[in-house]
């Protein structure tokens, strides 16, 4: 029958195929969406300015799962690159080594900020990390006692802030840009407000206070987005009096949508983050796999590639785009170490 | 009751008719065809929003803004040390982005030493260009040292400002195109220079950062090895296995179970077979990452249980008089199956295979595992190399901040609705044309 042999032929097809497993020619990359599009710039530049290279391929799929990938064990089946929107963790650093993968180097790429930004509709909003605490935080203190969060309208906190019911539209926690808002929002805010110590006081365990200073209500009113900042701009369109959570490149790309707030007075820009004074920023990494240097072609040319004042520094596409460059010595110091072959 | 309504008293009594509810049953039947007619109505809505909206949205994308000018290939820039004889490299990485902006600022009468002026001409222009004019040079070094007229692609941000999706309205600070080069872009379009064209770049360019060189190429290569892949594996599999639970297989516990299963298999989330395919293609046989052929694999898997429930379906579905009238004359039972029963289900078959290929077209979830949700800017060469698929390019465009990329998204859209179009009107042909009637 024909078609038993057209099988039998695709069957020997697709064994030939797993055999002759060719050595790959093109670096790849894969973990967070934060880091994608600037990846995507250099792989895509990198291959433009070196013909004898592939494009590296950069996959997504999150911090966390870029990291498990890169984790999973050293050679041609595994991943290179594993981009990272906060520094790897102990135990994900121990699991790295215990699966084989003994050298690890951590190369910082520069800062991003993270902006809280309403409907372009709205007036100018300032907001402090207080504001936010209160209006997010699942309990507070009210006269010495915790209780469920009572504040229904964003007036209740702040008069600059939309005129209606709170909504707000915070990544979820499959994000790494969720931990940095627990740090530099909810428990900053929660110092602010003076809740800090008042937790403490009526809840014995230490951990379990940190735990209650950043835990976000659940009534509705703070909304978990797991996916991306399209995702944001969508409900923040839809909703006028909603506040969303999004990076500085993607509020650059979208100004004419959105109207960004001030946090401390501070307006979110590349100066103010690279200078320090905008208190919500992080740095931005990539991992890279020592064991596979020299043996993956191109890769070491695109970390170098990568970390060149062409791409990183404060002239180029990457800052261009949204990234805030790091400072020159930080750079300089990053390139050295990469060169050193230092290892976490 | 009614009679006596309608037949005011007075008039010759007749007697009453036996009520048998005709009109009540009219009526069921009326309101059961308006219940049919409203719900259809509400699915044609619904696919007519769906259809308005991604076409509204997309249809821009198949035009390009492209700026033609006059460009010097000044030897200047190109090859400063005239070395170009001995060392073809130099051709390779000679900064033909400034070759570009030299020439829009020369026709938009930008100083050369206005720093500013330059860099808000450097932005109208794509960064594609370098690619662009580097193949014209290698491709034809004689050029260097003339001027060519060029059509340079314009930046995303010029490209959504001259459709009109960006509001330009709002305060210069509050856009990514300034006012001066708004004024440019219109000054440039009242000339001629700059203007709309056709948009061949979103089918052959692989994925680019920039919107404006962004494409499906790689997406609709990586999507074509996968269906052939899947096709070549499933069909065949999948006929054989539901020829044989069908027609050989014994009836008892265990083969109920095999079609237990494949019931439920048919049914498992797609995310599911991604894992498995990670584990067994990726992690077990040691098959590239991201490439076409992992993912055809797992979709085959997928693919498989819809294409034996059809087949198996069409197979049951041919009158046993046929079958009864072959063994009668003689034909063994594999003739019996092959001669007879297979081309009578054979429209069947292809309907429910091509209804198959059609959902695993549209699948994303399990690339998602097997690395295929990626940036893939070369061309696969074979089906080992990586690649991605439409709907996972679909996905990626629309998480893009880029408001090019929005009305791409849709563009992108449109491209696998007509691929699913010509799928299923393939389906419907072949089933005209293998159709038999007894």
């Amino acid at each position: 029958m024909n078609m038993l042999k057209l099988s039998a032929a695709a069957l020997v097809a697709s064994v030939a195929f797993a055999g002759a497993a060719v050595a790959r020619d093109q670096v790849q990359v894969a973990g967070s969406s934060t880091v994608l599009p600037y990846a995507k710039i250099v792989a895509e530049t990198f291959a433009e300015t070196f013909p004898n290279f592939k494009a590296p391929v950069v996959e997504s799929g999150g911090t966390g799962g870029g990291l498990k990938a890169f984790c999973s064990g050293v050679g041609e089946g595994t991943i290179d690159i594993a981009n990272a929107s906060r520094a790897i963790k102990k135990d994900e650093l121990e699991a790295c080594k215990a699966a084989g993968v003994a050298d690890v180097q951590e190369i910082r790429i520069g800062y991003d900020g993270i902006v809280f930004a309403a409907d372009s509709s709205n007036g100018d909003m300032k907001i402090e990390p207080k504001d936010l605490y209160k209006a997010l935080a699942a309990e507070v203190v009210v006269d010495g006692k915790l209780v469920a969060n009572p504040y229904k309208n964003w007036s209740d906190i702040n008069a600059t802030l939309p005129k209606g019911p709170i909504a707000a539209y915070i990544p979820g926690s499959k994000h790494g840009t969720r931990e940095v808002f627990e740090e530099k929002i909810m428990a900053e805010g929660c110092k602010e407000a003076g809740a800090t110590d008042a937790i403490k006081g009526l809840v014995s365990d230490a951990k379990q206070a940190a735990a209650k200073c950043v835990a976000v209500r659940k009534d509705g009113a703070a909304v978990d987005i797991d996916g991306d900042y399209t995702e944001t701009l969508a409900r923040i369109a839809a909703n006028k009096t909603g506040l969303g959570v999004f990076g500085l490149a993607f509020y650059e790309n979208n100004k004419d949508k959105l109207k960004v707030a001030t946090v401390s007075d501070v307006v979110a820009s590349t100066e103010t983050i690279s200078g320090g004074q905008y208190p919500v920023s992080r740095p931005l990494f990539f991992y890279v796999k020592k064991a596979h240097l020299g043996v993956i072609p191109g890769l070491k040319e695109y970390v170098e590639f990568f970390l060149s004042d062409d791409m990183v520094g404060p002239e180029g596409p990457l800052a261009e785009y949204g990234l805030v460059a790091a400072p020159d010595a930080q750079r300089e110091e990053a390139r050295k170490a990469f060169e050193a072959g230092k290892t976490l | 009751m009614t009679d006596a309504v309608s037949f005011p008293a007075g008039a010759s009594a007749k007697p009453a008719r036996r009520d048998i509810g005709i009109k009540r049953r009219y009526a069921a039947e009326r309101r059961f065809r308006a219940y049919g007619i409203a719900a259809l109505s509400f699915g044609i809505l619904f696919l007519f929003i769906l259809l308005y909206s991604v076409v509204s949205k997309g249809y821009t994308a198949f035009q390009q803004t492209m700026i033609t000018i006059p460009v010097e290939f000044s030897e200047q820039i190109i090859d400063k040390d005239n070395e170009r004889a001995t060392d073809p490299s130099k051709l390779m990485t000679a900064n033909y982005p400034v070759v570009a902006r030299n020439a829009l600022a020369k026709v938009l009468g930008v100083a050369e030493n206005d720093r500013q002026g330059l860099r808000a001409v450097n932005q109208m222009i794509s960064d594609g260009v370098r690619g662009q004019l580097r193949d014209m040079v290698t491709a034809n070094p004689q050029i260097v040292g003339t001027t060519q007229t060029v059509s340079l692609l314009a930046a995303g941000d010029i490209d959504s400002a001259f459709k009109g999706q960006i509001d330009l309205t709002v305060s210069e600070n509050n856009r990514k195109v300034s006012d001066q080069q708004v004024g440019w872009m219109n000054q440039l379009a009242e000339s001629g220079a700059l203007g709309k064209h056709f948009n061949t770049g979103i089918f052959v360019n692989g994925n680019s950062s920039r919107p404006e060189a962004a494409g499906v190429g790689v997406a609709l290569i990586g999507s074509f090895y996968m269906m052939a892949i899947v096709l070549v594996l499933s069909l065949p599999i999948g006929v054989a296995a539901s020829i044989y639970l069908e027609e050989f297989a014994p009836k008892n516990k265990f083969t109920d179970l095999i079609e237990v299963n494949i019931n439920n298999l048919a049914a498992v989330p797609s995310i599911v077979y991604g894992l498995l395919g990670l584990a067994v293609f990726i992690n077990f046989m040691g098959l590239p990452r991201s490439a076409s052929l992992v993912g055809g694999l797992v979709l085959t898997l997928m693919t498989l249980p819809t294409i034996i429930i059809a087949t198996r379906a069409a197979l049951k579905a041919v009158p046993p008089s046929i079958r009864a009238a072959a063994l009668g004359l003689g034909a063994s039972k594999m003739q019996t199956i092959f001669h007879h029963v297979l081309p009578l289900a054979m429209p069947g078959i292809l309907t429910g295979t091509i209804i198959g290929l059609a959902h695993a077209l549209g699948e994303t979830a399990p690339l998602l595992l097997i690395g295929m949700v990626a940036f893939v800017a070369n061309y696969p060469t074979t089906p080992m190399d990586p690649s991605t698929a439409l709907p996972v390019q679909i996905y990626m465009w629309a998480n893009e901040a880029e408001r090019a990329f929005v009305e791409r998204t849709s563009g992108a859209i449109i491209i696998l609705l007509l691929f699913l179009v010509v799928m299923n009107v393939g389906a419907i042909l072949l089933r005209r044309r293998f159709e038999r009637r007894w």
